[in-house]
């Protein structure tokens, strides 16, 4: 499985939603995420790809599509 | 082993509809219903002052009690108007308990638990120790961002703790604060409301089971045993969330966030003060109350039906 289809799977898992969103996709306008729901994610993100995400690296703007969060796992991970 | 006797609340005639704030917010009134379980929130009036709302839910309280006098006044206020004095000797001055010690706390969202924590190790020495949690919230979260502004509203709480081993006595408290996340939720003294709220999600989110889990653990109290769980009114999706995570049906919260919003320092004990009236404890029933807020500071407290 590639990071972008971790990332997707742990979406589509926080979000409760049947099937994950486009890469593209905005995760807020399109309903995948809230704000309780990014937060799950990035307490799933920290387990999956080994990373601490600081609080001040929480934003929506960040966290806004599947490949800006790959972006973000890229830039941070190991 | 200190009880707690009654509670007592104060809420402003002034009822602020999702519908009215959101067109000052610039959001609609759905959207803040879905995000935070609120439907409208008690404004008080500009002459009703933090003290005003103070001593009206402690006068409640104390009405419904046959304890006539206290030996420990302690005030939360995270909205107080001055620097000093705090409301504490205001409040304890115009309930005519002349004298006596009073305590400032200027705690928001924590204010009432951490007030009842230390009034339980108070009691058995000054004797009954009333807790008092008001707040003006509404108007200096107004000019915050949406997502803040349409949290607040106004409030107060109060609770007596006595010495006696009737009643609901209080078995453990828990309580915890972090200063490294100050900054993320503060206000100075005119406002507005400055919240990370992702930060603050984040960090109620995992605080608040834990240190539940922490006193359901050193009593043996599986957390499906708890009668009752009574918490700051924060958001009716963290309280969801905190039920989710100990596994217990969110059904065992108590929650009246939809009508009052979140009255920061004075929600736990208005929250307690409504349930308390629509519920008669059993011998031996199990409450525990929990609350997180701008410290960041944390904790529960446990208490027994005798």
């Amino acid at each position: 499985m590639t990071r972008q289809e971790k990332i997707a799977e742990i979406v589509k898992r926080v979000s409760k939603k049947p099937a994950p969103p486009d890469p593209e996709e905005s995760l807020f306008d399109s309903g995948y995420l809230d704000s309780f729901a990014l937060t799950d994610m990035v307490t799933e993100l920290e387990q999956e790809f080994g990373l601490t995400i600081p609080d001040a690296d929480l934003s929506p703007r960040r966290f806004e599509s599947i490949a800006r969060i790959e972006q973000y796992v890229d830039s941070h991970a190991d | 082993m200190p009880s707690i006797q009654c509670f007592g609340r104060c809420l402003p005639e002034r009822v602020v509809t999702n519908a009215e704030l959101a067109a000052t917010i610039g959001r609609d009134a759905e959207w803040i219903l879905q995000a935070s379980g609120i439907e409208e929130r008690r404004v008080a009036g500009a002459d009703q002052t933090v003290v005003d709302l103070a001593v009206a839910a402690a006068r409640d309280c104390l009405e419904r009690t046959s304890v006539s006098s206290v030996g420990f006044v302690i005030v939360a206020s995270g909205t107080s108007p001055r620097r000093f004095p705090g409301p504490a000797a205001e409040v304890a001055h115009a309930l005519g308990f002349a004298g006596i010690p009073a305590l400032d706390l200027p705690y928001a969202s924590t204010g009432g638990l951490f007030g009842m924590a230390l009034a339980a190790e108070l009691a058995p020495v000054h004797g009954p120790v009333l807790i008092v949690a008001a707040e003006k919230m509404f108007q200096p979260a107004s000019t915050a961002p949406a997502e803040v502004a349409m949290l607040f509203g106004d409030g107060a709480g109060a609770c007596l703790i006595t010495p006696d081993h009737t009643g609901l006595r209080v078995l453990d408290a828990a309580l915890h604060s972090d200063g490294s996340n100050a900054a993320n939720l503060s206000m100075d003294l005119t406002g507005p409301v400055s919240m990370h709220g992702l930060a603050v999600i984040r960090h109620a989110g995992r605080r608040l089971p834990e240190v539940i889990q922490e006193l359901l653990t050193k009593h043996a109290v599986a957390p499906g045993a708890v009668t009752a769980y009574l918490t700051h009114q924060a958001n009716q999706n963290l309280i969801d969330r905190v039920a989710r995570a100990l596994n217990v049906p969110s059904g065992l919260f108590y929650s009246n966030i939809h009508r009052y919003g979140n009255t920061s320092s004075a929600s736990i004990l208005i929250a307690a003060s409504e349930w308390g009236e629509t519920t008669k404890l059993q011998a031996g029933d199990t409450i525990c109350f929990a609350a997180f807020g701008a410290g960041f500071h944390w904790g529960g407290l446990l208490a027994r039906q005798a």
